[in-house]
């Protein structure tokens, strides 16, 4: 087993990389053979249908899904953390559906992003480094989460991860469930989010359109495989979305990826 | 209705203890003070970790059998079969191992525990209930089994036997202040808002950065700590425990008080734990209830009045959070 990461050809730092990743649960198929790599900085987005995998990307880096072939690397290394030491690893995730505790008040929320830290200054940094990056969570910070729109939720969810000052972001479709002008709000915050702290974001969207006009790259994913990944203009020249969702991509097609 | 729920329990204290006296006011607060020890320290797993554990039962029953073996008058026990050997320790020495086996026991218990959530928990702590009287019940050589110990002893400091119901009251109340001060303590602090976030989402805490099971294990054991303080108070209050004393469905009156104070409220454990007392002693007065009927009178009560709760205030009198 190789403890460092393959190279990408593109002589530029890999900070993250799958390489031959199968995730099965039981006789499902969720991701069949996936190699991918993000580049320090990059705002990359994993797009597809539904059941094509994309959360299971995020899950297997996590080390929440069953891993049954490949490996991850981070910094060209084998990443083989658990689940709760991962996040001092640099990676924080966002999972679907928000998951704010709506039983303590957003700044409580917010601490439990680095509550594990025992430096309070350091701590204290990062709670107005976020505030100031959300000022809605700053006006609110001693209402309970459960008083806050969806939107606000949403916000509430990112600053979150952020307060594990992470290098890389993994957010699990922060836009399900958002009214429209809400959605173009959250697309917004993740560029600003790239942009202000440099932080590297990979972004599981169903919402295609908004998704790719803050992406710098992006990875089509169908039935567990990747179809497609490149630039957001290339994504859209090509007809890769409309036969994925129309499953008229067949098996054989993508045999040689993109 | 949170006013007017302390209002009423509260006035009904009083009102009992000036019908029946101050004398049985003491012995009242003396059953108050142990049921709330036991009533808050569940209320760390049930309401603050959401850990439905039916089995609190059986580590206050370990904290009054380590008091009993301990400390009983052995020239007593040598009359009857089942002896066991006499210790002779004091309750001061008494006391810290009571609480200290409890701890032990429920950080075994509680590793394989970690594995199991939600109903399959309450199973398994159903289970535990279960083991625990069996052993009281059948560990004769430790627990004289269906005899029960007798002679146990009570708290003295030098010379000074706390033998009186007022010092013991005092000494159980001061017992329940520290049980107070260290939950409040627990649930003000970081690892409390750790637990808050345990109850309402585990997965997603877990992807913050915290390993969820030691958190889990920690409340668990803290837990059966101060059951563990309340059994070892128990036994040397009553002076004779037996296995009858640690039965299930004592751990079911437990939970109840919980719920019917609310859940993740240390104010409304000690409130449902004075409704209980007050509704327990009091049926003893109720003229139209035969004597011996009111044992089953009680428990069809707190039946009804469960029932009355789940529908019309399922999160308790003083709580925020349904079950």
């Amino acid at each position: 087993m190789t403890q460092t990461a393959p190279s990408n050809g593109s002589g530029e730092a890999v900070l993250l990389a799958l390489d031959g990743v199968s995730v099965h649960y039981g006789a499902v198929v969720a991701l069949d053979d996936v190699s991918l790599g993000i580049r320090k900085g990059e705002v990359v987005a994993v797009m597809g249908p539904n059941g094509a995998g994309k959360s299971t990307v995020l899950k297997a880096i996590m080390g929440l899904a069953p891993v049954v072939a490949g490996e991850v690397y981070w910094r060209q290394q084998r990443l083989a953390a658990a689940t709760h030491e991962i996040v001092k690893e640099g990676i924080a995730f966002v999972p679907q559906g928000r998951r704010v505790f709506t039983h303590l008040t957003i700044e409580e929320n917010l601490e439990l992003g680095c509550l594990y830290l025992g430096d309070h200054e350091e701590k204290a940094r990062r709670l107005n480094s976020v505030m100031e990056l959300f000022p809605i969570l700053h006006e609110k910070r001693r209402d309970m989460a459960s008083a806050m729109s969806g939107g606000q939720q949403q916000m509430l969810a990112l600053g979150r991860g952020l307060m594990a000052d992470p290098d890389l972001l993994l957010l699990d479709e922060p836009t399900l469930g958002l009214a429209p002008i809400v959605v173009g709000e959250v697309f917004q915050k993740v560029r600003e989010i790239s942009d202000r702290l440099n932080t590297t974001i990979i972004l599981v969207e169903h919402n295609i359109r908004g998704a790719l006009e803050i992406v710098d790259r992006a990875y089509v994913l169908d039935r567990g495989r990747i179809a497609h990944d490149g630039t957001p203009e290339s994504i859209r020249e090509s007809n890769i979305l409309t036969d994925v969702f129309l499953g008229r991509v067949r098996r054989e097609d993508n045999e040689g990826g993109s | 209705m949170e006013l007017w729920a302390n209002l009423i329990v509260l006035t009904w204290a009083v009102a009992f203890m000036l019908w029946q006296g101050v004398g049985f006011a003491i012995t009242l607060g003396t059953v108050f003070a142990i049921w709330a020890i036991l009533a808050v320290s569940l209320n760390l797993v049930v309401g603050f970790t959401g850990l439905l554990s039916i089995g609190h039962i059986g580590f206050f029953g370990i904290g009054a059998y380590a008091m009993a073996f301990l400390t009983s008058d052995a020239s007593y026990e040598q009359l009857r079969t089942e002896a066991i050997p006499t210790l002779g320790w004091p309750f001061f020495a008494a006391l810290p191992v009571s609480v200290v086996l409890a701890g032990v026991t429920a950080l075994l218990v509680g590793i394989v525990f970690n594995r199991f959530r939600d109903d399959i928990f309450v199973l398994v702590s159903f289970g535990f209930a279960i083991i625990a009287f069996s052993v009281f019940l059948n560990l004769r050589s430790v627990t004289r089994g269906a005899f029960g110990i007798h002679e146990i002893e009570r708290p003295a400091i030098g010379g000074w036997v706390l033998d009186g119901e007022v010092e013991f009251l005092v000494f159980a109340l001061i017992c329940l202040a520290l049980v107070v001060l260290v939950c409040w303590l627990i649930v003000t602090s970081s690892f409390g808002r750790v637990l808050t976030a345990i109850r309402e989402d585990e997965e997603a805490i877990a992807v913050f950065g915290y390993q969820v099971t030691h958190y889990k294990l920690a409340v668990w054991v803290i837990s059966a700590m101060m059951a563990g303080l309340a059994g070892g108070l128990f036994g040397s209050w009553t002076t004779f425990i037996d296995p009858n004393s640690f039965i299930l469905l004592e751990s079911m009156l437990l939970v109840c008080i919980v719920i019917l104070g609310g859940l993740a409220t240390i104010w409304g454990s000690l409130l449902g734990a004075m409704a209980f007392v007050l509704l327990d002693e009091g049926m003893r007065f109720l003229p139209f209830i035969p004597s011996e009927f009111v044992g089953q009178a009680r428990q069809i009560v707190l039946g009804i009045l469960l029932v009355l709760l789940m529908l019309f205030r399922p999160q308790g009198l003083v709580g925020r959070y349904r079950l």
